[in-house]
């Protein structure tokens, strides 16, 4: 029996003047990692914004484990265990690695600490630079960073925002190791550009252009589909 | 280890410098230096309150002036209403400090969920407001023109209210470098660093402001009254926006986000204040003192972007960093269980 976990109704967004979403279909199952696709400024980064509600929906409903979640706070929403990778990793530079985790903790527990030495195990550059700022981190290591504040609470489930933007390929694979590890434990909702880490992790996948929903299905379909590939993210 | 934390080289200059301002009044001898270093004190705690909005939280109040006129006013009046006695002073500070923390928990409710330049105008027009009532209730402020009172006896002395200031500004520092360091003082770097992250991560923002705004709101207090007491006199002027000026300058001369920034600026401030406003007697050019302050600003500005502190800091860890070896991939790392809570 699948669960969903998240549905996205006919959600609308506006930024200012500017009609972003303009109607997202959306479901994300139980356990699975559901990836967003779609061209530059298709409206993917919004829609996940709309979901924690940094960017509120204007139309339409967020529905999260059976409650509606549309005009919550992104506090709230957070506090809700959803967790979110944002595409700037949002790392506080000031702050040491240790710091960025501590604030990240959303209930201190032994479960907690046992996850956060797990995911030092995971992202040993995390461990090594400890003490250190995260405005000094590379790319790479913000990144892990990230995804570690992120994945250190029980969130049921997780929003990462283009986890290989800018970074380079040996740092892909390890993020990609990462999520693959994470996608055991909680459920994704992924942006990514990268069609071929996205084909490798995704379960299912749901197209975006012009704010707007145009197709959705299980990744093993979309890989064998050139047309829709050519169509809508120009590969293939 | 713990003694190698108490010892480090940052408490024992710390120690040092406290010795050496213990000393100051019998070495120096001298009364106006004397009062000038208890203006600088005063002014430190007022400054290091205002790093803790700017610095800190990345607020720009424009009204800080009106916790520091609610100290002062609220000394001056109780000690002009009952006897001058410490007993009413201290009473005085604690009521002071209950009043600001009050105003600044409303003030900070009402105008911190606004984006940082509407909420710096709204900051200017309430401390503003303050500044009208201080001016119109004349029964109790009399207005403009202010009013006299005796301090407590204790306080002619000079070198003691010196003392007492001293006190005042090193227990402020240690409580609120353990306040900066707290974990909450973490959450307000984050909020300032980037405050919609900081609520995606759980965190309701507008609490921690308000909190950061109660804490610099009472502090600012403290200060107001031991700037009452000095001069024993208050007026409309404790209320202007040369005070928040004042402290805005301090603070990022000095650095912000550093709390011993405040102290340094403060230091440079009212000396350059003093010194180049008495130049005027010797060479009539300095009666324009004010240009060459202003000059002074801009090439501290110039040269000391983060302020003196913060480039002290920047070229030591650069410094460091050169030295330093790179570290082994095998360290271990303390796993963190103290429980603390954010909330």
């Amino acid at each position: 029996m699948m669960n969903s976990l998240l549905n996205l109704d006919q959600l609308q967004t506006h930024i200012g003047q500017y009609h972003i979403l303009q109607g997202i279909q959306f479901e994300a199952i139980e356990g699975e990692v559901s990836v967003l696709l779609g061209r530059n400024g298709a409206g993917k980064t919004t829609t996940l914004k709309t979901i924690m509600g940094l960017t509120p929906a204007s139309h339409g409903k967020v529905i999260y484990d059976g409650q509606d979640i549309t005009k919550r706070k992104p506090y709230d929403i957070a506090n809700l265990g959803i967790g979110y990778v944002p595409e700037d990793q949002g790392i506080f530079k000031d702050l040491t690695v240790e710091e960025n985790m501590k604030v990240a903790i959303r209930k201190e527990t032994d479960e907690v600490y046992e996850k956060q030495a797990y995911i030092l195990e995971l992202f040993p550059d995390l461990k090594k630079f400890w003490k250190k700022a995260g405005g000094h981190l590379s790319g790479g290591q913000k990144q892990m960073l990230s995804m570690a504040r992120a994945f250190v609470n029980d969130s049921k489930l997780l929003l990462i925002d283009e986890p290989s933007k800018g970074l380079a390929p040996i740092v892909v694979e390890k993020v990609m190791e990462a999520i693959t590890e994470m996608k055991k434990k909680t459920t994704i909702i992924l942006v990514e550009q990268n069609f071929i880490m996205a084909s490798r992790i995704g379960d299912t996948y749901t197209l975006i252009d012009d704010g707007k929903t145009v197709h959705s299905g299980s990744m093993a379909e979309l890989i064998g589909d050139e047309e829709l590939k050519r169509k809508y993210l120009g590969i293939g | 280890m713990r003694h190698e934390k108490y010892f480090s080289l940052k408490n024992l200059t710390f120690l040092i410098i406290i010795i050496a301002l213990i000393f100051f009044p019998y070495v120096a001898d001298s009364r106006t230096l004397t009062i000038l270093m208890t203006q600088i004190f005063i002014f430190s705690i007022l400054a290091m309150s205002y790093d803790i909005l700017l610095g800190y939280t990345g607020i720009v109040s424009f009204g800080h002036a009106m916790f520091f006129g609610i100290g002062a006013y609220t000394t001056a009046i109780l000690l002009s209403t009952y006897n001058n006695t410490m007993m009413i002073f201290l009473i005085s500070i604690i009521v002071g400090m209950i009043f600001a923390g009050i105003v600044s928990f409303l003030v900070g409710l009402l105008t911190l969920r606004l984006k940082s330049h509407f909420f710096a105008m709204l900051t200017l027009a309430i401390s503003g407001l303050f500044l009208v009532v201080a001016e119109k209730w004349r029964t109790v402020t009399k207005g403009n023109d202010g009013f006299t009172f005796r301090a407590p006896d204790v306080f002619r002395d000079r070198v003691i209210f010196y003392f007492f200031v001293l006190v005042c500004l090193v227990v402020v520092f240690l409580v609120l470098r353990r306040f900066v360091n707290s974990p909450l003082g973490k959450v307000l770097i984050a909020v300032r660093e980037n405050e919609q992250r900081t609520r995606s991560l759980g965190f309701r923002t507008l609490h921690y402001k308000v909190t950061a705004s109660v804490v610099a709101g009472v502090v600012a207090s403290l200060s107001g009254s031991l700037y009452a007491i000095s001069l024993r006199f208050v007026n409309t002027s404790v209320m202007s926006m040369d005070i928040t000026l004042d402290a805005l300058l301090m603070t990022i001369i000095g650095g912000v986000g550093t709390l011993i920034g405040p102290i340094v600026g403060s230091l440079v401030i009212e000396t350059a204040q003093h010194y180049l406003s008495g130049l005027a007697n010797d060479y009539p050019i300095f009666e324009r003192w004010i240009i060459f302050f202003g000059m002074l600003y801009i090439l501290a500005v110039i040269f000391f972007p983060k302020g003196i502190v913060g480039t002290v800091y920047v070229k030591y860890l650069t410094w460091k960093s050169k030295k330093a070896k790179p570290q082994l991939p095998t360290q271990s790392v303390p796993l963190v269980k103290d429980k603390e809570r954010f909330e």
